[in-house]
């Protein structure tokens, strides 16, 4: 069985990395923007498994690093979405482009 | 095992403190006033605290370590969270969540803890989320209020996005040295592309954290929406606590980057400096005013750190303890004011020192030491980092600073003339201020007046500031 290299998964992590940033930059739905912020913290996860396999498989840092990324990345979405309920209620809307009510 | 204990005197202090009000806010109803008065004593004792029995040493294989400028360093954030939450006294008294306040705001206390003692990457993220998440989370606790909920969901998506862009700096650095420890990866360090890519990943991370330009958008938006409370520990503590992590990574961890890093933070610094002074002039809202000011004082502060140097990082925790005291004096004022009347403008000031001589004077003093004029200590403060950045030779970055500093002191001395000399049909009227925040406020002057002129403070903290 021959493996994957290396490049290509760096490849799809930095893709979706990127389509994360650019997720986050043009949708206006809090929901998808929060998506977005998933992706990159998930490419971020792809990178530090790949890393470990392949450059450094004599410890598990990579791994480890990972598994405090996915709790850490659930703790965020949980109080992002309280946000965005409280957010929901006080404007009818989670729309960003409603919430401009402070601007320069 | 009983050095375990020492060693984690402060962090294990402060979480029995949140048990302690978790298990009491379950038993019978409490008045708010009991509770603010149970609180601001478990906190003194917490402050008073930290300064007995200093331990130093290392646990858990390397992750976790400190110091005795760590210790101190978390004595002056102790002492921050003390006087704000004296001062947030007048607006937590009639508000139906004080205990969950307390709770939200001490875990970020102790994620800050975590993260300044950290000795690898790791902890280090962990404490930066555990610093940021519930911060978002009390940013939004005006909760009818609709501005607290944009500022929150301006807070928690900045933040996240920022910690996103952190990771993926340090999943490479990662990658490349094999190592998530700070003395591994000084090890490896040796400047290839990746690395330096890397390393702006992660700078960019840090500088959403302690706003400095490019990612100072947020800054803004969040403190004029969150209450005022938030606002001062977002813009002091918080900050100050990044800012005490940025510089053993710059120092230590990517010392072999050092030639990379002068130049980027050179070029932030300056940036910093004009773009917070030239926002800061045409503000209106007081928050939003200390804002940029607070986005200014930061690039002053980065000017101290390309010092490179024991007098950098020495002068960078100076000058950050003098921050919360004269930033702490104008914040307490706005708070009360803007707590008891609502009134927030600028504008709203004028005349103030005819119907509130003290309060007047209070807010006066603290924006003399932010403008760093020299009988208070923000001069002393400024000068010691303007010191240290000229250690280096770079005098342009030195000029601008202090040309800076003329054009700061035009907008803070704005406000002076406002409160003094600017007459105004309806001022805002006489208010008798509470005990806890009179006692805050009277600590902020003290500061403010006695830091620069006991010179034991200075020597002390330069005698133990990390040596490059």
């Amino acid at each position: 069985m021959s493996s994957v290299p290396l490049e290509h998964i760096l490849f799809v992590s930095t893709a979706l990395f990127f389509i994360g940033m650019y997720g986050l930059f043009t949708r206006r739905n809090l929901i998808t923007m929060l998506m977005s912020i998933e992706l990159i913290l998930n490419s971020v996860n792809i990178n530090f498994v790949a890393f470990n396999k392949y450059l450094w498989p004599g410890k598990l840092d990579g791994i480890f690093f990972t598994l405090f990324i996915i709790t850490i990345a659930a703790a965020e979405a949980a109080v992002a979405i309280a946000i965005i309920i409280n957010l929901y209620r006080s404007h009818h809307s989670i729309d960003v482009e409603d919430a401009t009510e402070m601007k320069y | 095992m009983n050095d375990l204990f020492i060693i984690l005197k402060q962090e294990l202090v402060l979480t029995v403190i949140i048990f302690l009000l978790l298990t009491l806010k379950i038993g019978k109803e409490r008045s708010n006033m009991a509770w603010l008065n149970l609180v601001n004593v478990l906190l003194a004792i917490n402050f008073l605290g930290g300064f007995f029995f200093p331990q130093t040493g290392v646990l858990f294989s390397g992750m976790y370590h400190t110091s005795d400028l760590i210790i101190l360093e978390k004595n002056i954030l102790n002492l921050g969270t003390l006087i704000i939450s004296m001062q947030s006294y007048n607006w937590l008294k009639d508000h139906k969540h004080v205990v969950e306040f307390y709770i939200l705001l001490l875990s970020t206390l102790l994620g800050m803890f975590f993260m300044i003692s950290a000795g690898n990457l790791l902890m280090l993220y962990l404490g930066l989320e555990l610093s940021t998440i519930p911060l978002a989370a009390i940013a939004n606790f005006d909760l009818e209020k609709r501005k607290s909920s944009e500022a929150a969901m301006k807070l928690i998506i900045s933040s996240a996005f920022s910690s996103g862009m952190l990771l993926f700096g340090i999943s490479l650095v990662y990658g490349t040295t094999g190592a998530i420890s700070f003395e591994g990866i000084a090890a490896a360090v040796n400047g290839q592309p990746l690395q330096i890519f890397a390393f702006i990943l992660l700078l960019a991370g840090f500088g959403f954290k302690i706003s400095a330009v490019p990612f100072h958008l947020w800054t803004a938006d969040v403190y004029e929406g969150a209450p005022v409370a938030v606002t001062s520990y977002l813009s002091v503590i918080s900050k100050g606590a990044i800012l005490f992590v940025l510089v053993p990574v710059l120092y230590t961890v990517f010392k072999p980057l050092a030639g990379n890093w002068y130049n980027m933070l050179f070029l932030l610094s300056v940036v910093t400096i004009i773009i917070g002074n030239l926002f800061a002039i045409r503000q209106d809202n007081f928050k939003r005013f200390l804002a940029f000011s607070s986005i200014a004082q930061v690039g002053f502060i980065l000017v101290g750190i390309t010092g490179s140097s024991q007098a950098g990082s020495s002068s960078v925790v100076y000058f950050v303890l003098i921050y919360i005291f004269s930033n702490l004096a104008a914040f307490g004022v706005v708070s009360f004011v803007s707590a008891t009347t609502g009134r927030e403008r600028i504008s709203d000031y004028r005349g103030f020192h005819k119907t509130n001589p003290v309060l007047a004077w209070v807010l006066a003093i603290g924006l003399f030491s932010l403008a760093g004029v020299p009988p208070t200590a923000g001069f002393f403060g400024k000068f010691f980092l303007l010191l240290a950045g000229a250690g280096k030779g770079n005098y342009v970055l030195v000029t601008i600073a202090a040309l800076n500093m003329i054009i700061s002191l035009y907008y803070y001395l704005r406000i002076v003339k406002a409160i003094f000399m600017d007459a105004n049909e309806q001022p805002i009227e006489p208010l008798t201020v509470p005990a806890f925040p009179k006692l805050a406020l009277y600590i902020c002057i003290a500061g403010i007046v006695f830091t620069g002129f006991v010179t034991y403070v200075h020597e002390y903290i330069q005698s133990l500031g990390t040596a490059f």
